[in-house]
């Protein structure tokens, strides 16, 4: 019998993994595709609760939080090809042009 | 029992993806093991009864962005790779404070679930795409109406982005 429960512990696995990887990863195109994990970690939550409660809302929020994933990929990779234009790097540790 | 299988499949391969995915030496190899990862999860939201979700997912995420940073990757050719951070200390450090808060969340979890009884009571009906539609036509239009602007600007502003100054 699945649960709620066993699809909460593996929302919960994967967004871990997703920070794992935006915490240990120096690459920023790694670090962006993370990011795409926890969001898809908080979209499987979403849908488990919508099925949980028989309520439709929560896949109306999935769709918008897809819908925000595909706008921050969009920007996120642009600046990335701006500042690789700029710099010749994607390592996180080289990007301290804002930093005081 | 059907379920059971199917879910505990897809989570093993869920996982092992994501694993794959921040592991991987290669950038390029990274993103199709998101590929596939974005298919496994696809495949959840059909055991969990949301079939226009699963298609959203297969084509804004497995057809789209994925694309996205397959070009990316490919338009910032590295000649080194940027390596693992150089103090291993900090790694141990973050690995305490990370392993912590797994274990707080598996124990809220486990409190939700002891708490509420688990299992699924409500159920859905047949007419998925119907449902969602009505809901994000009605009650979220305005929500709705945001995120096309949303997607406007975001268009614009990585086209302007990444457009070479002349």
């Amino acid at each position: 019998m699945i649960t709620q429960t066993h699809f909460l512990v593996l929302s919960a696995a994967l967004f871990m993994l997703g920070v794992v990887g935006v915490m240990t990863r120096r690459n920023i195109i790694i670090i962006l595709m993370s990011m795409e994990l926890m969001l898809n970690a908080v979209n499987i939550n979403l849908i488990a609760f919508s099925r949980q409660l028989g309520d439709v809302t929560g896949q109306v929020f999935a769709v918008f939080v897809i819908c925000v994933a595909a706008a921050e990929a969009a920007v996120g990779l642009g600046i990335i090809l701006a500042f690789y234009r700029n710099k010749e790097t994607i390592n996180i540790d080289e990007m301290n042009l804002m930093r005081w | 029992m059907a379920e059971a299988v199917v879910f505990y499949i897809f989570a093993a391969l869920i996982l092992g993806f994501a694993v794959l995915v921040i592991t991987a030496k290669s950038t390029v190899h990274s993103v199709l093991f998101l590929v596939a990862d974005f298919l496994c999860v696809a495949a959840l939201y059909v055991v969990l009864q949301a079939p226009f979700l699963a298609v959203i997912q297969v084509m804004v995420y497995a057809g789209g962005i994925v694309v996205l940073y397959l070009f990316v990757v490919m338009l910032v050719n590295l000649k080194r790779p940027p390596e693992l951070h150089a103090d291993p200390r900090r790694l141990g450090r973050l690995g305490l404070v990370m392993a912590l808060a797994v274990f707080a969340e598996l124990a809220a979890i486990g409190a939700y679930g002891w708490l509420k009884p688990s299992g699924f009571d409500g159920s859905l009906d047949s007419k998925n795409i119907e449902q969602v539609g009505r809901a994000l036509y009605t009650d979220y239009l305005v929500p709705f109406e945001v995120a096309s602007v949303l997607l406007l600007v975001a268009m614009i502003g990585a086209i302007v982005l990444a457009k070479r100054e002349q």
